[in-house]
């Protein structure tokens, strides 16, 4: 046989590829169909978050953070509420907490249904997205009786949140987290022991655990790899430490065990809705739902009928904002990607100085080079969906 | 509004971070400069050059473990001489705690980069790098990443415009995406919302008037 000239092909994939998942540009070398260096484009979808946010007083900053990880627009409200609420030092009420949680945890499930059901799509599976998207579309629903906004909600504000729940939307609730269940099941028997699903998944994109941590990993990426660490156990925010749930883990740290470790969070987050809701029924999860000071939390209009003090809040807090004193400070909380963190340095002023903001996604796409070396060209949608990423957040 | 170590009373237990702080300004001498403890979390200040040694300690410490990398990212101060910080924050699982990293440095004056201590740095620093114009020596590839391509600027310092300096359309008749420089219908509206009644440092607009 006479010798052919071999070259590595170079090619895009994406941004227009549907499991790049929105705008990610990935330069691919490949020899034959094995993949040899993977170089991912980020930034399209950059919108400068960070710097509007230093023009932006502390409460018009808390709609940006809808915009970073769409699919669970609360959790990243969450970070940013608490940074602001460790910094003035005021405690949020309980029934606030419970709100939170609760709602922390529809996000969870919002996140981790679009993922584990789009990640099956990516390789070949049409059902789950139909099947997970219909449960999407209730939450999405519960988003908007709480809120007003299916997806971006500002609801979590610093100081608590922004209205009470009516208690027929806690009762819907409570309704759905007992059909819930049923369609998980439903998911889980189309997909966990399905033969071209493992196939795809097993021992395909495998991170051992030193590495997962010194690549900046959290979330569901270092519990495949086997550590026990979740920020809601190991750093509880608001009541997540009175709630019962176990943190599922993995030992192969590859696509399966995180397809694994998000079906099973979904069903402890669905765990974790019941016990918030009980909570909220029983007397002591009566009461305000923020801050009743006066100085953080704007009063409601019909207080501000009757007091003159309201309304000079009302005005102060919604022209001046508030003030937060100077110093720096990074929270974190356990958003359905792995670690939140917004790093808030303030100058006493009322808008923030500087807001950092710790995407889990940009750290764990960076490491897709690492991830994809010598396996198949057909892999990288694998491994790219496993690694949940959105592009909201990369690119802020 | 910092609590530095000199104002823990003796009373009060010392928290283990001031105690883990103590211990990391003692073992690393010169490389640190300081550390503080505020609103919960650890600072520690440290000497540029000796960064490596720093988040290498930090890292391999049997009393510090910061095994996972977390952040890096910069702020802009542009009244200081060296007006970037560069900040790292790490992660101790094993602790359960966190760490703050502070360098300072200037747009000249490259800053050692951590990648072959953290493999995960590799973004982080390119994004300071791309958005304050911070230099890290030793980084294997030190692009731009979260900007267009061909963009001009570091878009998170101080003295950068918010609204940039070009914008971009569609031409319909050149069949293709044109730059142009900003021309905003309205000009930016920086409210300043600080209350006059708390006195500002500044003549508030008209006030010049009535003084004549």
């Amino acid at each position: 046989m006479s010798e052919v000239d071999v070259r590595n092909f170079t090619i895009n994939f994406g941004p227009v590829h549907p499991s790049a998942h929105g705008v990610l540009r990935m330069i691919l070398e490949l020899d034959g169909e094995l993949v040899e260096r993977v170089d991912p484009h980020v930034g399209l979808l950059h919108r400068g978050t960070e710097k509007l946010i230093e023009y932006k007083t502390y409460l018009q900053a808390v709609p940006y953070f809808d915009r970073l990880d769409y699919v669970a627009p609360m959790n990243q409200e969450h970070a940013f509420a608490l940074a602001v609420e460790r910094m003035l030092d005021i405690e949020v009420p309980r029934r606030g907490q419970l709100i939170r949680v609760l709602y922390a945890e529809i996000g969870r499930l919002l996140a981790h249904l679009m993922n584990v059901t789009t990640q099956a799509m990516d390789i070949g599976a049409l059902t789950p997205p139909l099947w997970g998207f219909e449960q999407r579309e209730k939450l999405m629903i519960f988003y908007e009786r709480a809120s007003g906004a299916r997806m971006h909600a500002a609801y979590f504000r610093p100081g608590g949140v922004h209205q009470d729940l009516p208690q027929a939307l806690i009762d819907d609730i409570g309704t759905f987290c007992e059909e819930f269940p049923k369609a998980l099941d439903d998911i889980d028997t189309l997909l966990t022991e399905n033969r071209i699903f493992k196939q795809r998944n097993v021992d395909i994109g495998v991170v051992p655990l030193e590495e997962a941590w010194a690549r900046g990993f959290s979330g569901v990426m270092v519990r495949a790899s086997g550590a026990a660490w979740d920020l809601r156990k190991a750093q509880p925010y608001d009541a997540y430490a009175e709630m019962d749930f176990d943190i599922p883990t993995g030992s192969n740290g590859d696509c399966y065990d995180r397809y694994l470790i998000r079906m099973e969070e979904m069903r402890q987050a669905n765990k974790i809705m019941k016990q918030c809701i009980e909570k909220l029924n029983a007397p002591e999860g009566k009461g305000p739902v923020a801050s009743v000071d006066g100085k953080v939390v704007p009063p409601k209009r019909g207080e501000m009928k009757q007091s003159m003090e309201a309304l000079i809040h009302h005005f102060k807090l919604y022209t001046e904002g508030y003030k937060v004193p100077a110093g720096d400070i990074y929270a974190a909380v356990e958003a359905p990607k792995g670690e939140f963190g917004v790093y808030l340095v303030s100058d006493g002023t009322n808008k923030p100085y500087r807001c950092h903001i710790r995407a889990p996604g940009f750290a764990h796409l960076s490491a897709m080079d690492y991830l994809c070396r010598g396996h198949m060209l057909a892999d990288v949608t694998a491994i790219l969906g496993s690694i949940d990423i959105v592009f909201g957040e990369v690119d802020r | 509004m910092t609590d530095t170590v000199e104002t823990v009373e003796p009373v009060i237990q010392v928290h283990p971070l001031v105690a883990l702080g103590e211990h990391i300004a003692a073992s690393l001498g010169e490389a640190v400069t300081g550390f503080e403890f505020a609103y919960g979390d650890l600072t520690i200040n440290a000497q540029r050059e000796s960064i490596l040694e720093v988040v290498a300690f930090l890292r391999d410490d049997a009393k510090c473990r910061f095994i996972s990398f977390v952040d890096v990212c910069g702020a802009d101060y542009p009244e200081r001489e060296f007006r970037f910080d560069v900040i790292y924050h790490l992660l101790s699982p094993h602790l359960n705690h966190r760490v703050r990293v502070k360098i300072q440095t200037n747009e000249a004056t490259a800053v050692p980069s951590i990648t072959s201590i953290f493999a995960g740095a590799d973004w982080f620093e390119r994004e300071t790098y791309d958005l304050y114009g911070v230099l890290f020596s030793g980084h294997p590839d030190l692009r731009r990443i979260l900007t267009d391509y061909g963009f001009d600027g570091h878009p998170l310092r101080k003295d950068f415009p918010l609204t940039g300096f070009v914008e971009v359309r569609y031409d319909e008749e050149r069949r293709r995406v044109v730059y142009e420089p900003v021309a905003l219908a309205q000009e930016f509206r920086s409210f300043d919302y600080l209350s006059p009644w708390e006195g500002t440092d500044y003549v508030l607009p008209g006030d010049e008037k009535a003084k004549n």
